[in-house]
């Protein structure tokens, strides 16, 4: 991996007359950004066929900053509006920027059935626990436990697994980092921009004004010490029993696998229609 | 190029399979869709076309991904379908807003059926006249058409796609299950024949730079599609010229939406479309749209042939709507009618339109079945005493 420089990656892909950034001090966001743009940096991709898609809040708010094509939509519908970029014009690479709640509660449908029909598309995946520009209220994937201002006594639902819901559901490519994962994370976002199919990098990423304030952890350095409590690498937690492993998150890399993706299964169906109506041989 | 159907001649088939076919001429290579009676034949001739043609058609999870994903496909350049019914119609509202906010061209077919919730899944109905027009949030315009035959289904879902791209904005095909299952020769031309309009593509870097401005006076905006180099962001945010997100200025917001909702109403007498049938010398005038347009036609010419000088006004864009016209009609006539399948909805806006000028009379009927001329001769000979 080659060390750019901050300001080159930022002069070469930030919108400068969008900036500051909406991002409140010690949010996670701006570093997946980063890690985003030094992957496309160092793959070498076309920016001119790289569509950013987003659907709404604190993450979704990305693809404005950034010098490429971006469609900016309506509340967890980032993944059905990519749908259709993708297949009416295949040669375009989709990055869908998205949130927790986004992805998991109101576009947990378009998320699940995105991941069936392996659309391709690669999705970066900011997992801060709430829903932050909203004002902190609770997501499908707070802890047990914890706080929002729609669960004031603490979060008393069961959290999604965003990962192993998108490993199930049959993902070419699965991983999750901490934004305190650097190298890691770059990589992942590199090896999910180059594959067919759906990938998702998500990344546990600290929101201390919404979260972290309401839940004994006001500033990004605690949100780390916190995260480096809770999360466990995926090769040490395959040797811990399930009962250790209770209210922790394993990082890492869940799936890597070569699945066709959605846009070459339809060129196939063309050919199989054309063949059957004898169109062509 | 070669068709998956006869073109160039006449065919005998359903209204929806006609919505299929004009679409495809129309030049609509991406559909996305989820099945709704009666609605689904739309689907289903699609789903045989499209492959055999290079173009897109996908079953969605449901239809507020339905639209997204014709949404996503008009920002990728293709002209883009979805059809559905009430319930669905309801679901895509959000989404008919941010294609009205985002000024993208997309075609929505609502074939309407009986009652709120699933209410009469197979039955005709008109109770989709103002959802149609205002079932979207916010200030917004758009524009709806509403076919009479399955010729008219045909020729306006063309128009339909026409007027989304010369105006960038969605239009609504609000058709119902009568229209939509009943089958009748149709007219299938050569693609020469048809007349297809084209969105503004930036003819240079200066105009890509401005996706929501007014670069040539007409207040329709070039379209930088995706993946020309542009670089350019949509967002549903109150946004400025150049697409950047403005949201709390107060002239921002209202110089956007104004100039949106204003390329519909000034075009209004290219967008607005109707038939005047023995109009001129009416003492009585009925004015209907979509299937009870026809019975109101024969009512017209049954009522002529007993001495009472009736005339129809059949409207075939119910949005933008030509008030001044009903006024115009208003003047001259003793009372006008509106025989409508709901318990009023075209009424309001006739009434509005009449200004006072003469009576309005509602001649409703719900419950799945289109009125007979019968009726509307009944209702209209009870009113004259």
């Amino acid at each position: 991996m080659r060390l750019v420089s901050a300001y080159e990656i930022r002069d070469k892909y930030l919108r400068k007359d969008m900036l500051p950034t909406i991002f409140c001090p010690g949010c996670g966001i701006g570093s997946v950004l980063q890690f985003t743009l030094r992957a496309i940096d160092e793959l070498g991709l076309d920016p001119d066929k790289i569509v950013w898609v987003s659907g709404i809040g604190c993450s979704s708010r990305v693809p404005g900053f950034v010098n490429f094509d971006g469609l900016h939509t309506t509340h967890g519908r980032a993944l059905a509006f990519a749908t259709g970029i993708k297949l009416a014009n295949p040669e375009l690479k989709i990055i869908a920027f998205m949130g927790d709640g986004d992805a998991a509660a109101i576009g947990g449908n378009h998320f699940i059935h995105a991941i069936r029909r392996n659309l391709d598309v690669t999705v970066i995946l900011i997992n801060n626990f709430t829903y932050g520009m909203t004002g902190g209220q609770v997501a499908p994937t707070t802890p047990k436990g914890l706080r929002g201002t729609t669960a004031p006594y603490g979060q008393f639902e069961n959290p999604f697994d965003i990962a192993q819901l998108a490993v199930a559901a049959g993902a070419n490519y699965v991983a999750r980092w901490t934004v305190f994962n650097y190298i890691q994370g770059i990589n992942s976002i590199k090896k999910a921009l180059s594959k067919e199919g759906f990938t998702l990098v998500e990344f546990l990423s600290p929101c201390p004004i919404s979260f972290g304030r309401r839940n004994r952890m006001k500033t990004a350095p605690e949100l780390i010490r916190w995260y480096q409590q809770i999360t466990v690498p995926l090769a040490k937690a395959k040797k811990m029993p399930p009962e250790e492993l209770e209210g922790k998150i394993v990082i890492g890399e869940f799936v890597d696998r070569d699945r066709p993706g959605l846009v070459r299964e339809y060129m196939e169906y063309i050919k199989r229609a054309k063949k059957i109506m004898g169109w062509e041989e | 190029m070669k068709y998956p159907f006869p073109v160039g001649r006449a065919d005998f088939i359903q209204g929806d399979e006609a919505i299929a076919r004009a679409a495809i001429l129309a030049g609509c290579r991406f559909y996305a869709g989820y099945p709704i009676t009666p609605a689904s034949e739309i689907f289903e001739a699609m789903a045989l076309y499209m492959p055999l043609i290079d173009g897109v058609v996908i079953q969605m999870e449901d239809e507020i991904a339905s639209i997204a994903a014709v949404i996503g496909a008009s920002w990728a350049g293709a002209k883009a379908m979805t059809a559905t019914s009430g319930p669905g119609f309801s679901l895509m509202q959000e989404n008919i807003g941010y294609a009205v906010m985002t000024e993208t061209p997309i075609v929505v077919v609502d074939v309407q059926r009986g009652g709120p919730s699933t209410g009469q899944p197979t039955l005709p109905a008109q109770g989709d006249i103002m959802q149609s027009i205002w079932g979207t949030h916010g200030d917004h315009s758009l524009i709806v058409l509403s076919p009479s035959t399955v010729q008219e289904a045909f020729d306006f879902t063309i128009r339909a796609f026409n007027l989304a791209e010369k105006y960038r904005t969605p239009v609504i095909l609000l058709t119902d299950a009568e229209v939509g299952h009943m089958r009748e020769r149709v007219y299938i031309p050569n693609p020469e024949e048809i007349e297809i309009v084209n969105r503004k593509l930036p003819q240079n870097e200066e105009e890509a730079k401005l996706p929501f401005g007014d670069p040539h006076g007409d207040l329709v905006p070039p379209m930088p599609i995706f993946g020309k180099g542009f670089k350019t962001y949509v967002t549903g945010l109150t946004h400025d010229e150049r697409g950047r997100p403005r949201t709390v200025e107060r002239e921002v917001h209202e110089r956007l939406i104004k100039r949106i909702v204003e390329k519909i109403e000034r075009n209004k007498k290219d967008i607005f479309d109707y038939q005047a049938y023995e109009l001129e010398d009416a003492e009585i005038a009925i004015v209907s749209t979509g299937i009870v347009a026809r019975s109101a036609l024969r009512a017209v010419r049954m009522l002529r042939e007993n001495g009472i000088k009736a005339g129809l006004l059949k409207i075939n864009t119910i949005w933008p709507f030509d008030f001044e016209l009903i006024e115009s009609v208003a003047e001259k006539v003793n009372a006008i009618y509106v025989p409508e399948m709901n318990l009023g909805q075209l009424y309001h806006l006739v009434k509005e339109g009449a200004n006072g000028k003469a009576p309005v009379k509602l001649i409703s009927k719900i419950g799945g079945e289109v009125h007979t001329p019968m009726e509307i001769i009944e209702f209209i000979r009870r009113d004259l005493k």
